[in-house]
């Protein structure tokens, strides 16, 4: 692949060009780790969307129902822990917010498990029909999640200890960005430790290029399509955790509404590529924050506009996976 | 003649609505080199993809060994010790050449010795073992394609058009690379086009023409028969000896 430095240069790229425009130092270093947080949320809902875009070649509308899905564990363990949840100390609210996350992954990969053997395995190879009965399968959970949690806006604090912020000379950076951050730089650095260095990396970056050569070489590619669906479910879930939490409250819906940014990034990317996603998430945060403070009127179409340029320079993504 | 390892008794296929395979019969003897030759869209590649259980035959059977595996998956086809390079090579361009034949080794790292074996065959590997696959030229990703099918022992090796596009220094080279395989016990079963590299190395011919078999025998008959081959063969050939 030539030049394929170039895209890494755009984050820091737009950061920097951000900077003469926004004029305040202190208000672009509050932004641009809001952008990074942002970024990293986005990573985490939209990172098993491409292995399985990659992967199988499904277009999975429903994606959004397992971020909603992650909340909604995650918002009824914080509630049963609300002791812990809202102390002032950090360690008591990591206790309350790590049971959170696992019962929102485990919650979010088992309805993936199930999503994908009852509605997308009768349909693979069918990108009609797998819109219309994703579509439909969102709807029905949807509507299930109004069932047992209730239609309302559920209000969701943040712990005691990841309210507020630090303040850094006249910059102030959200604490809770600083965590959102830090998870979103392990699960990448996570991922791109299973990706390169084990067997089963190597068996979904090649599925994801050729999985009819990966089944030629002895390997039962629908197993392994299953584990990434269940493993891009949970992290979908525990992308919904954060985001649940950094907007601090969680409706049904709250997955279906962040799915364009998801797409947007999946398609920035490259379809299959999570070094891609992951890039392109952060492009996308960077950019909603800075326009949204620069040019507000112009900030909802602000990231189709950084999709359209992309897509004019590489048509199939930063970093396309080959087929 | 070797008994058969690989035999094929009236196999169809269909591709949607399309009758490809109507009837295939032919038998591949057992650790020897056959040719299925025939013009485009004669049925070649479609015949090799039904073998190896990627589409699959509506009617009759594959038998491998004498074992009925019409109906079996890709990949266990695959782990009874069936390789396949595919016409468009399959190779994984992200992965680098290591990674490529370590995936394809699925027992395990492969052996020093075998490795250095299949570096004997195809140096160029040895050379960019670290290097992207995408990046390789294209007849060194035919060499890694078929290095991968042979990283482990195979009985039966399905190799689609190996030479479509290669450099004559390079089919040369393939030819060489071939003829060391021909020594091990493997069974080979490779479709072309490229008459001079089948006649150098066919020790049997099938011919296909309308997804039928018209002609099987020996490779030297076929080399020796000059109107037999222009009868079979005509124009669909695109290099004569």
């Amino acid at each position: 692949m030539t030049r394929a430095w170039l895209p890494l240069a755009l984050v820091p790229a737009l950061a920097l060009g951000a900077l003469p425009l926004v004029a305040s130092l202190p208000t672009w270093v509050t932004l641009t780790v809001a952008g990074l947080a942002m970024g990293m949320m986005i990573f985490m809902m939209a990172s098993g969307l491409t292995l399985v875009f990659g992967l199988m070649d499904v277009m999975n509308f429903a994606h959004g129902v397992f971020i909603s899905v992650g909340a909604y564990a995650a918002a009824s363990v914080l509630i049963a822990l609300q002791a812990e949840a809202q102390a002032p100390s950090l360690a008591a609210n990591l206790a309350a917010i790590g049971p959170a996350m696992l019962a929102a992954i485990a919650l979010a990969g088992v309805l993936g498990w199930f999503f994908e053997r009852v509605v997308i395995r009768p349909v693979y190879g069918d990108h009609l029909r797998q819109i219309l009965v994703t579509m439909g399968g969102l709807i029905v959970v949807e509507q299930l999640i109004i069932v047992l949690w209730g239609p309302d806006l559920i209000p969701l604090p943040r712990p005691g200890a990841l309210s507020g912020s630090f303040i850094f000379g006249e910059a102030a950076i959200e604490r809770y960005r600083v965590l959102a951050i830090a998870v979103g730089l392990a699960l990448f650095g996570a991922m791109w430790l299973v990706l390169n260095r084990t067997r089963i990396g190597l068996l979904v970056r090649a599925g994801v290029e050729n999985a009819e050569m990966v089944e030629s070489l002895g390997y039962r590619i629908r197993r392994l399509f299953v584990g990434v669906f269940v493993a891009g479910s949970g992290l979908a879930g525990l992308g919904g955790v954060m985001w649940a939490m950094y907007q601090e409250s969680l409706s049904a819906q709250m997955g279906m509404q962040v799915m364009v940014l998801i797409f947007i990034v999946v398609i920035i990317g490259g379809l299959g590529s999570v070094g891609g996603c992951f890039l392109g998430a952060l492009l996308v945060g960077l950019t909603a924050n800075y326009t949204g403070y620069l040019a507000p009127k112009v900030a909802l179409g602000s990231n189709i506009l950084l999709m359209v340029l992309v897509l004019l320079w590489r048509p199939r993504g930063l970093y396309p996976v080959g087929k | 003649m070797a008994d058969a390892l690989l035999r094929l008794d009236g196999v169809h296929t269909h591709i949607g609505q399309y009758h490809i395979l109507q009837g295939v019969d032919f038998e591949v003897p057992r650790g020897g080199l056959t040719m299925l030759l025939g013009r485009n869209g004669a049925g070649k590649t479609t015949c090799l993809r039904t073998i190896m259980g990627l589409w699959r035959a509506s009617k009759g059977n594959v038998r491998l060994a004498g074992h009925d595996v019409t109906h079996l998956a890709t990949p266990e086809l695959a782990r009874s010790g069936v390789a396949y390079v595919p016409e468009n090579m399959g190779i994984f361009a992200g992965l680098t050449v290591r990674e490529n034949m370590l995936l394809a080794a699925r027992g395990g790292p492969p052996e020093a010795k075998r490795l250095a074996w299949i570096f004997g065959l195809f140096p160029a590997l040895e050379k960019f073992w670290n290097a992207l696959a995408g990046n390789l030229s294209g007849g060194q990703k035919q060499m890694l394609a078929i290095a991968r099918a042979i990283i482990e022992p195979r009985r039966l090796l399905l190799v689609d058009e190996p030479t479509k596009g290669l450099a004559p220094a390079i089919i040369a080279n393939m030819i060489e690379a071939f003829r060391e395989l021909k020594r091990t016990d493997t069974t080979i079963l490779v479709v072309e086009q490229n008459f001079s590299f089948a006649s150098a190395l066919g020790d049997t011919v099938a011919v296909m023409d309308s997804g039928r078999i018209v002609h099987t025998g020996g490779m030297d008959a076929l080399v020796a028969d000059a109107a037999l081959q222009a009868k079979l063969l005509g124009l669909s050939l695109e290099a004569q000896p």
